[in-house]
């Protein structure tokens, strides 16, 4: 199956208009990172000097991969049902474009920012624990192989979530239904990297790379999945 | 093939027994119609009549239950869906317009899906086709729902189609708009675009449609608008004089085109005619012979709605004629 790249261009560069001209999907993305920022922060400041040998044990910087993991469900949750909840849905369907470049589109459109959101939130947990942590915490949390298992992470648990988020909404005639719905199936992911975070499952880089060629495939399957869940007769009509 | 240019006899659009059902409930059934390129076909209806179900059908949005459709001379099914709405666009009633886009950005989107050549050049057109140059980089949420419904239109126009289904484009919109409206339609005819039009309002039907069509769930009958008035009713004369006629027998005896009378009133006869034209004239002299002082005499005026009334009220085969034209 070929894919057009000027229709998933398309797709992506009309998303990413549209979300950035939403105030309540601006907020979104700007509230969750926040809260996921400021907990590990409060949380690493206060610790002293003598901990750090405790933090070598645990990766408290994989608790922000909950970013990936809930961020994008918002907007990915918003994708088909806003579309359908506009009335826009029908126009986008009735041209050329294939279900899995529209998909592959709205799907792309909500990685990137949520990608550039988490990476930029890392940067600073980053920043902010090299400058005013205790210099052994500091050395202590901020490992190379932990900071790779973020980089590698960060998008792939993105796109499970979007995909999970996608096929909610697709199935979904409500917004908000399919948001609150997206943010529970986003939880496992979340869970995951909290049991990772608090060092219940010992994350070594080859477990990194494990988990990364796991989530890939589950990517590709979830795009399949959701392709094939994405019927026009049912979201045109709501039937079937 | 140009499914502009349909003059090798290929129909623009050829429908044959085309069903759809949801579950139990029959949206339309046992469509037959075929449209002529560069045709303008009326579709009307009542609300529930399977209008919009017919045009999400042949715009391969919804599978049919049975039946099979050539739409711009390619097969119906899913397989050519694709290659069908690359020759098609659909105008729903509802622009569905991204309201946070400006009309060119929305435009941009619209050219990119259908992979339009020459998307600068093309858009501009479009909206110089539905005057909109100079709203170009307004956001559509800021239109009024004329000038958003000519979006609509200037998004349809994007992809070059050969057939553009219009799904009630003049919906809710003022006379000015609505008359903007029609006269794009009538470009569009000029340039030899397949238009299949659904509407509510008849005179639009009446004004801008080659022929027409009467769905209430089935098809009621298809033909030219004047063509159905003249097989659903009988042509008549009424004539109305100052005082009664002494003998109006005698009167209206014999007289070319005339095939017979009745009395609507003491002063008013009603003159069965084969022609309006050879038996008014007739008429006339034959009134004025008989020393009747004539007040009027005027050709019966049925009009598209009168049609369209009969027809979606009644299940008479006698009154819905032929199905396919």
């Amino acid at each position: 199956m070929s894919v057009s790249i000027r229709r998933i261009r398309a797709i992506v560069r009309k998303e990413l208009l549209e979300y950035r001209r939403t105030p309540s999907i601006v907020v979104a993305m700007a509230i969750i990172p926040l809260i996921f920022l400021i907990q590990p922060l409060v949380v690493v400041f206060g610790l002293p000097a003598s901990s750090s040998g405790q933090l070598a044990h645990g990766h408290v910087l994989l608790y922000l991969l909950g970013i990936p993991a809930l961020v994008p469900v918002l907007i990915a949750a918003y994708a088909v049902a806003g579309e359908r909840q506009q009335g826009t849905l029908e126009p986008v369907l009735t041209t050329p474009v294939r279900r899995e470049e529209f998909l592959l589109g709205k799907a792309l459109a909500a990685l990137v920012p949520s990608a550039m959101v988490a990476y930029a939130v890392y940067a600073l947990f980053i920043a902010c624990v090299e400058f005013f942590a205790d210099t052994a915490v500091a050395s202590a949390l901020l490992q190379w192989p932990q900071i790779l298992a973020q980089v590698l992470l960060t998008p792939l648990i993105a796109a499970w979530s979007i995909w999970a988020g996608m096929g909610i909404s697709a199935r979904s005639n409500d917004i908000r239904v399919a948001q609150q719905l997206g943010m529970l199936a986003g939880i496992p992911t979340v869970a995951l990297t909290s049991l990772i975070a608090f060092d219940v499952i010992h994350l070594t880089l080859g477990r990194a790379f494990g988990l990364a060629a796991a989530l890939l495939v589950l990517d590709a399957i979830g795009w399949r999945i959701v392709s094939s869940a994405f019927d026009r007769e049912r979201l045109i009509t709501g039937t079937r | 093939m140009d499914g502009k240019d349909h003059g090798n006899g290929t129909p623009a659009l050829s429908v044959h027994g085309l069903s759809k059902r949801f579950g139990s409930r029959v949206a339309f059934a046992n469509v037959s119609f075929e449209v002529d390129g560069g045709e303008v076909f009326g579709f009307l209806g009542p609300n529930g009549a399977g209008k919009t179900t017919t045009v999400r059908t042949l715009g391969t949005l919804i599978a049919p239950t049975s039946g099979s459709a050539v739409v711009a001379g390619i097969p119906l099914a899913p397989e050519n869906a694709e290659q069908i709405r690359r020759r098609i666009s659909i105008m729903p009633e509802s622009p569905g317009l991204y309201l946070r886009l400006s009309v060119v950005e929305n435009l941009e989107c619209f050219a990119d899906l259908y992979q339009s050549p020459h998307a600068r050049e093309r858009i501009e057109r479009a909206l110089q086709a539905v005057d909109l140059m100079d709203r170009a980089n307004d956001v559509c949420g800021s239109l009024s729902k004329g000038l958003r419904q000519r979006v609509a239109l200037a998004r349809a126009l994007l992809g070059d189609p050969r057939i553009l289904f219009l799904d009630e484009p003049t919906a809710g919109l003022d006379p000015v708009a609505t008359q903007d409206v029609h006269e794009l339609i009538d470009r569009l005819r000029r340039r030899g675009v397949t238009i299949f039009l659904t509407t509510h309002r008849l005179e639009e039907a009446e004004r801008l449609c080659d022929r027409v069509a009467i769905l209430n769930t089935t098809l009621r009958t298809i033909g030219r608008p004047d063509e159905l008035r003249d097989r659903l009713f009988a042509k008549t004369l009424t004539v109305t004089t100052l005082a009664p006629l002494p003998d109006p027998d005698r009167t209206f005896a014999d007289l070319p085109a005339v095939n017979g009378w009745h009395p609507d009133g003491r002063r008013t006869y009603i003159l069965a005619v084969s022609d309006p034209a050879v038996a008014a004239p007739a008429a006339a002299r034959a009134l004025v012979a008989a020393g009747a002082d004539l007040l009027s005499i005027s050709p019966s005026r049925h009009t598209l709605h009168d049609v369209y009334l009969r027809l979606v009220n009644t299940d008479d085969p006698a009154a819905t004629g032929k199905q396919a034209g």
